[in-house]
């Protein structure tokens, strides 16, 4: 495998679980040190795909290459190169916080001087130097999401794959988590994740594939999908009415285009102070008038025509 | 965050995943040895289960061999010889908790492992494979098979109910059981579906414990009852230790062996398959 060469490549990559399609013959690279996304909702396939990249689910159909490698016949080889942090923690709660690292550790074939001298590390890396010796059970969500990222990185990973990261977490965990896999980025660690989030994805992704019922609709940096599939700016109106629907007629033509939500409508344009101007002069009195940039949340809107958190 | 570790050394595989490779079952990593290590790190937390697993058998003898054998005095075995009640209960009380044991461990932990721990959710990650699982949390019971089995046969000789040097053999053989029963229970825990599904459990294991020749010779069973105990695995397993531990050796107890051995691969080979099913979907 030459340098050049993606570390993650897929082809035709397909996941069918019975009749069900979760998977529809996706084609994606991860390029070496990239932060790499999947952003969809709740049942696009992200985490099938995910589970395939990580080799604990065979793909029905398709290529897919780790390193070179075909997960098929080098399961074994390839996760020994992965770090994995599950949806959900799957925390070994018999065991206190540095146990875990030293057994998931040695699960990799790491010496027992080796994974001690590593769990000092990852700790202070992870901010639980403190709790060492503690029980996972009374730790906080954000502690434990914590731990299990630095129980991922105890083989020094070259790709970390990470499944809704931060799903679950307030908003202080969650920027301390996205401090700890920023620094993880510098050192070099490619990095995978998927996430239902835009604020994440637009924070985290270097790159990233929009999915939507087992299928990639869109693909590029945030900044370019924002550009591709977004004007620069909206502007969000809210009505006192009880269906939204009915005055999308009325603002028609005062933007490039008009996204109706059931609490308010969205004016996509390049320039929302005008717009609201125009708002205005038609005789509309919103209850309020917003003017925001575009967002990835808007690009999966105008690709799919749905919201991403519902 | 900067140290960079070595590269793992290759594992040496142990004599039971090289066994297991051969076999055609599920992929692993040969490092089963693993999951034992954590299994006894997670142990040093909570050893007091330790000791009940140990009371019981201990209790059964002395109350039985002791207490019954006040009334009963001296039991004629199938094989002929005649024997005082405690040292003919002895040897099926050792393989019923070797049995009690292996079934303890390969189902209600193996159970809450697999369902609420998620515990091989997150060791299938790793290199390990559901081979690695299978023979890692059967050789686990099969250790703490082996540290009950061994205290009892101490207790036993101790007490003076045993007294052939054939004896010796009755720690292998207790692991034995331990093994074919801790193979097949984690084989069945993975169709279970609730805490529920347990009481199956407990309606195979009684019945065997109480009538699989452990309390009395098998020719006291009607001719049509013997023909069915001998077809249970607990029956094999009572008969492989009466044999050993009152000296009363033959080729008939190579038989045994044979059943034991069958019906523990069928369940390795089995629990290594529905792991894969069930986690690599």
């Amino acid at each position: 495998m030459t340098s050049d060469e993606p570390l993650i490549h897929a082809s035709g990559l397909t996941k069918r679980f019975g009749d069900f399609e979760a998977v529809k013959a996706i084609d994606f690279a991860v390029q070496r040190g990239e932060a790499f996304g999947f952003l969809g909702p709740n049942g696009a396939g992200k985490t099938s795909t995910m589970r395939m990249v990580g080799c604990v689910s065979p793909a029905t159909g398709g290529e897919l290459r780790l390193f070179g490698l075909d997960p098929a016949t080098e399961g074994p080889r390839i996760r020994a190169r992965l770090g994995v942090v599950p949806q959900k923690d799957t925390l070994d709660e018999e065991l206190t916080v540095e146990e875990n690292i030293w057994v998931y550790g040695r699960y990799f074939g790491l010496s027992k001087p080796q994974v001690r001298a590593r769990a000092t590390e990852l700790l202070e890396f992870a901010q639980l130097t403190e709790r060492a010796r503690s029980k996972v059970e009374p730790l906080s969500g954000g502690m434990k999401r914590r731990l299990t990222i630095a129980r991922s990185l105890v083989n020094d990973p070259e790709v970390l794959m990470l499944d809704e990261p931060t799903t679950g977490l307030d908003p202080q965990a969650r920027h301390v988590l996205w401090d700890r896999l920023f620094r993880l980025k510098r050192q070099g660690v490619t990095l995978v994740l998927t996430t239902h989030y835009m604020d994440e994805a637009e924070q985290l992704c270097d790159r990233l594939v929009v999915m939507d019922h087992g299928e990639i609709v869109a693909e590029g940096s945030p900044r370019d999908l924002i550009r591709e599939h977004s004007t620069r700016e909206v502007l969000e109106l809210r009505f006192d009415v009880d269906d939204h629907a009915e005055l999308a007629g009325r603002v028609d033509g005062l933007g490039d285009r008009v996204e109706v939500l059931p609490d308010r409508l969205l004016i996509y344009t390049d320039d929302g102070d005008a717009a609201g101007e125009k708002v205005h002069a038609a005789g509309l009195e919103p209850l309020s008038a917003l003017v925001r940039r575009s967002t990835l949340e808007d690009v999966f809107l105008n690709l799919t025509g749905r919201t991403l958190v519902d | 965050m900067t140290i960079r570790t070595a590269a793992p050394a290759a594992p040496r595989p142990g004599v039971v995943s090289r066994l297991a490779r051969v076999l055609p079952i599920p992929a692993g990593a040969g490092m089963a040895r693993i999951l034992v290590e954590r299994n006894a790190m997670a142990f040093r937390h909570g050893w007091i289960a330790f000791v009940t697993g140990l009371a019981e058998p201990i209790l059964y003898l002395f109350s039985l061999g002791v207490g019954l054998g006040a009334l009963v005095r001296t039991v004629t075995t199938d094989g002929g010889s005649v024997v005082s009640y405690a040292e003919f209960v002895a040897p099926a009380l050792l393989a019923a908790a070797a049995m009690n044991g292996a079934v303890f461990d390969s189902t209600f932990n193996v159970f809450f492992k697999l369902k609420y721990a998620k515990l091989y959710d997150s060791v299938l990650a790793t290199p390990l494979g559901p081979r690695d699982v299978a023979v890692g949390e059967i050789s686990w019971s099969l250790l703490r098979g082996a540290f009950y089995s061994g205290a009892f046969l101490l207790v036993a000789v101790v007490a003076g109910m045993v007294h052939s040097w054939w004896a010796l053999l009755a720690l292998p053989a207790a692991n034995f059981i331990s093994f074919a029963f801790s193979a097949v229970g984690m084989f069945a825990t993975t169709f279970m579906r609730s805490w529920v599904d347990f009481d199956w459990i407990n309606l195979a294991i009684q019945p065997l414990f109480l009538f699989s020749a452990t309390f009395f010779p098998l020719a006291t069973y009607p001719s049509g009852v013997q023909w069915l105990v001998q077809v249970t695995p607990l029956y094999h397993g009572v008969a492989l230790e009466r044999g050993l531990m009152l000296g009363e050796v033959g080729t008939g107890l190579l038989v045994h062996v044979a059943y034991l051995a069958v019906l523990g691969l069928v369940g390795l080979v089995g629990a290594a398959r529905r792991v894969e099913r069930l986690l690599l979907s």
